[in-house]
């Protein structure tokens, strides 16, 4: 029990940091990518292009 | 579908699915409520039995008339090729977080009479502060703050996905459903009705109705904006899709409670010991973080933006907020349950997580602010939009001392005091509900179509008194916390506590008396608000199209 429990906790510990970066480089590359510039800048004004 | 069927004579008027499924449904209800009822262990769930019994044959007949009174067709989804948008359930949730929002405020306003002054409850248990308490919370969060939230988030989907919201009579079993559960959970604190967990107070079959309620929420969502015309979906509607779908993991896990029996109100939670106080503080700060932030920093992408005429800062900024946001806000509970039995590295990835925080919290405030940026006169001449302004100032500043106080070495001094009580309502009062406010002003003259407000001058006093009562009450608050935890670990030389635990309360009774009569003030801007609200709908003003020739004043 004590040792599921340990390896489950520093598979948490030392994994989890791991994934945080590279899901937050992920979101990074999507939201700073150049070409989107276009799509976001549409986006940002459709609260203000109703009917 | 029908066309075919247009050549023939005589009507082809038919139930739809909605309406068929849901009258039945109601009736299977209303049957089992009163079988429930006549034999209910307890005189409390005998009488919610009866309450879900009545609001049940009263569904069917509410059902009924929807039937007999609409055209042979369901409503078109669009009209002269512009979406035919379905306001109705809108309208009567602003109406009704209004009317729940005082009611709350009230309540903790007596709340924290009863703390300054505890033989105000005249003895009477149904008013106790140990029931009351819920009541306030649970009133302001789920009834006000949810309200407001239905009613923003249907308004907003349909507009920025130019779309009619998916369904007949969905749409308003999602409003009427959830209505009906505030008074169930209402009710059940008055009479004592509880699970004792915080926010979750309901016992099972409150939870049930309100898990069916919500998957309703959930599928009217996102049916809406599958309809989308725009190929991208606007911000604010992936903060709400993240509020409605978390909140139902979260009702779910924290509420996995087997009843004594189907007759009876009490029932016991699967998870035991500090598990289930990891559970619940899971649940309890994600309420916080998905219900109270990632919903209304949906009404803050939203609101701003059209009032301030302007787009929002940075749409960029806005993506990686949201995806921070979520991501981190999750791990951030065990910061309730910091020196106990919880294991010492699950506190502080908690801790560690709350620190993080800052920065998505700190990047969604500055995106708030910014895009007033080259607007910042409309400050000075629209109170609404000063309001919503001052709420994003609120909520960076909430946000700082969340996680300052998430610290271990601070927690010590903070966790159990009225400090917490103060953050809390820095949060809930500045940013809550001055956003709420902020959009229930806007909604209003657009829902009725009113051209403005009745008095902007109203909104102005409503802002001051309410901004006046906010900071009587935090300063309270922190004064107050910072003492009591100052005397609870003060030691004589001797080793001995230096003070008794009746001596701290009386040094916090005048902080008390200060605080209620902050909650008091913001209170009262409240009821103004109301007043200038009914005055708008009431008032004669043109419609707004009609005026499109007129010069402007």
């Amino acid at each position: 029990m004590s040792d599921t429990y340990r390896t489950l906790a520093e598979f948490a510990q030392t994994f989890g940091l791991v994934y945080f970066v590279a899901l937050f480089a992920v979101v990074l590359a999507y939201a700073l990518w150049p070409s989107r510039q276009k799509e976001f800048d549409a986006a940002a004004n459709v609260p203000l292009r109703e009917d | 579908m029908h066309q075919a069927q247009g050549t023939n004579i005589g009507t082809s008027k038919r139930m739809s699915v909605g309406e068929g499924g849901s009258a039945f449904a109601f009736a299977v209800l209303a049957f089992l409520s009163i079988v429930i009822a006549a034999k209910a262990h307890t005189a409390e769930y005998a009488f919610h039995a009866y309450l879900f019994a009545a609001a049940s044959v009263a569904a069917v007949f509410a059902v009924g008339r929807l039937y007999m009174d609409r055209p042979a067709t369901l409503p078109p989804l669009e009209i002269d090729g512009k979406p035919n948008y379905n306001m109705g359930p809108v309208k009567f949730a602003t109406v009704a977080a209004m009317v729940w929002g005082i009611a709350g405020f009230l309540i903790g306003v007596i709340a924290a009479l009863e703390l300054a002054y505890p033989g105000l409850n005249g003895g009477l248990p149904w008013i106790s502060f140990g029931r009351i308490r819920p009541l306030h919370t649970s009133a302001v969060i789920f009834a006000f703050g949810g309200n407001v939230l239905l009613a923003t988030s249907f308004y907003v989907v349909q507009r920025t996905c130019q779309a009619r919201l998916v369904g007949y009579v969905a749409p308003w079993f999602v409003i009427l459903g959830y209505n009906f559960f505030i008074v169930v959970a209402g009710t059940g604190y008055l009479l004592g009705v509880t699970q004792s967990k915080e926010y979750a107070e309901p016992e099972w079959y409150a939870d049930l109705w309100l898990t069916v309620v919500w998957v309703v929420y959930l599928l009217v969502y996102l049916g809406t904006i599958m309809r989308r015309k725009e190929p991208h979906i606007y911000v604010a509607n992936w903060f709400y899709l993240a509020f409605i779908l978390t909140i139902a993991v979260l009702h779910l896990g924290n509420n996995a409670a087997i009843p004594v029996s189907i007759f009876s109100a009490k029932s016991y939670i699967v998870w035991s010991g500090v598990q289930d106080a990891m559970v619940q503080w899971w649940y309890g700060h994600n309420a916080v973080g998905f219900f109270l932030t990632a919903g209304f920093l949906a009404i803050m992408y939203y609101f701003i933006p059209k009032k301030a005429e302007r787009p929002v800062y940075s749409y960029r900024l806005s993506i990686v907020h949201f995806w921070a946001l979520i991501f981190l806000y999750i791990w951030a509970g065990p910061h309730h349950l910091h020196y106990t039995a919880l294991p010492d590295w699950a506190q502080t990835l908690g801790m560690t997580f709350s620190i993080i925080l800052w920065m998505p919290s700190w990047g969604g405030m500055i995106n708030g602010l910014m895009t007033l940026s080259g607007a910042w006169d409309k400050l000075r001449t629209d109170p609404v939009l000063r309001m919503m302004v001052v709420s994003v100032a609120f909520y960076g500043m909430a946000t700082f001392e969340g996680p300052l106080m998430s610290v271990k070495a601070v927690n010590s001094l903070s966790h159990y005091t009225d400090w917490t009580i103060g953050h809390v309502h820095s949060g809930a009062l500045g940013w809550v509900g001055f956003v709420s406010f902020g959009a229930v002003y806007c909604l209003v003259p657009w829902l009725w179509n009113k051209r403005e407000l009745y008095s902007v001058k109203l909104v102005n006093w409503h802002f001051w008194i309410a901004t006046i009562g906010i900071v009587l009450y935090i300063s309270a608050m922190w004064v107050s916390g910072i003492m009591q935890g100052l005397m609870w670990r003060a030691y004589t030389k001797f080793g001995f506590l230096e003070y008794s635990f009746i001596e701290t309360v009386e040094a916090m009774h005048p902080f008390y008396v200060v605080r209620a009569l902050g909650g008091a003030l913001f209170l009262v801007g409240a009821l103004i608000m109301a007043f200038n609200l009914w005055m708008t709908v009431n008032s004669a003003t043109v419609r707004a199209e009609k005026l499109a020739l007129q010069p402007a004043e």
